[in-house]
């Protein structure tokens, strides 16, 4: 599902990606493992959720912007 | 005399070519793919009888695909919106949900790097694509069906379990093959090893032509 919604803020997916990224699963392996979301589905999500600016990613780990950290 | 540029289309054991779609789950990539199997399949139209039976079967068939690590991705040139519709309609009216994405192809982007949209069939729809790509990205089966006939869920499932079986025990599957009968053992390459074959064990007709059970 889209984590991102049209006037640009996270959706529920999102804020629950977010969430899961903040509790220190911040790559699409593990929040795949613990959540059992198809793998498709993250990779996406994440990817919305750096253009739209909540997230950065180095190196294959995700992280939250100041931006995605005012959300939580 | 003026030129037409006909693309390359991707076949079989080729790289499928990367695309980026709007879909009814978000934009989605083909490499999201990677480490999965994907069936790629496109349909005619939304709100019409033969791919309205064909997605409730692909969403009978879909958690049968998932225990074979295989997911499944629509295709047609309609909205969103349309698609969106047109689900929404199809698990209320007949009651099933279908749950994987489909991308929106307004513009035939994917359908024309596909080769979907077959011109003597129809200009403006696809005809009834399968794309069955492997966890590396591999094209590894494409079948074409006109408009008027609608696919067969069983022989798609079929072919992943032969293809998942090939790779695994590096075999081949006869004619109407089905998962727990005998496989083909590859033929020998030179003459001593097909000397040597008939006499290995397996249920061979002639050295060219053995079988085995997994």
């Amino acid at each position: 599902m889209p984590c991102v919604s049209s006037d640009g803020k996270p959706t529920g997916t999102g804020v629950n990606t977010l969430t899961s990224v903040k509790e220190g699963l911040t790559t699409p392996d593990k929040i795949v493992e613990a959540t059992g979301q198809p793998m498709f589905r993250v990779r996406s999500g994440l990817r919305e959720l750096v253009n739209a600016g909540f997230l950065e990613e180095a190196d294959g780990e995700y992280s939250l912007t100041e931006t995605g950290k005012g959300v939580l | 005399m003026e030129e037409t540029h006909t693309p390359k289309l991707p076949l079989i054991g080729e790289k499928a070519p990367e695309f980026e779609a709007p879909t009814t789950q978000g934009t989605l990539r083909l490499s999201d793919y990677k480490g999965s199997w994907l069936i790629l399949f496109s349909h005619p139209a939304d709100f019409t009888p033969v791919c309205t039976t064909e997605f409730m079967a692909f969403a009978e068939i879909y958690p049968e695909l998932q225990k074979r690590n295989t997911e499944l991705l629509g295709l047609s040139v309609d909205s969103t919106s349309s698609h969106i519709a047109w689900v929404r309609n199809v698990e209320e009216k007949m009651g099933v949900k279908i749950t994987f994405p489909i991308i929106a192809d307004l513009n035939k982007d994917v359908s024309t790097l596909f080769g979907m949209i077959h011109p003597a069939q129809s200009k403006t729809e696809t005809v009834r694509t399968v794309f069955i790509i492997d966890p590396e990205g591999i094209l590894r089966t494409i079948l074409y069906y006109p408009l008027t006939t609608g696919r067969n869920m069983q022989e798609i499932l079929r072919i992943i379990d032969a293809l998942q079986t090939t790779d695994e025990y590096k075999v081949a599957t006869p004619a109407n093959w089905k998962k727990g009968d005998p496989v083909v053992v590859p033929p020998p390459q030179t003459a001593e090893a097909a000397e040597a074959r008939v006499k290995e064990g397996y249920d061979c007709k002639d050295w060219y032509l053995c079988f085995k059970k997994l």
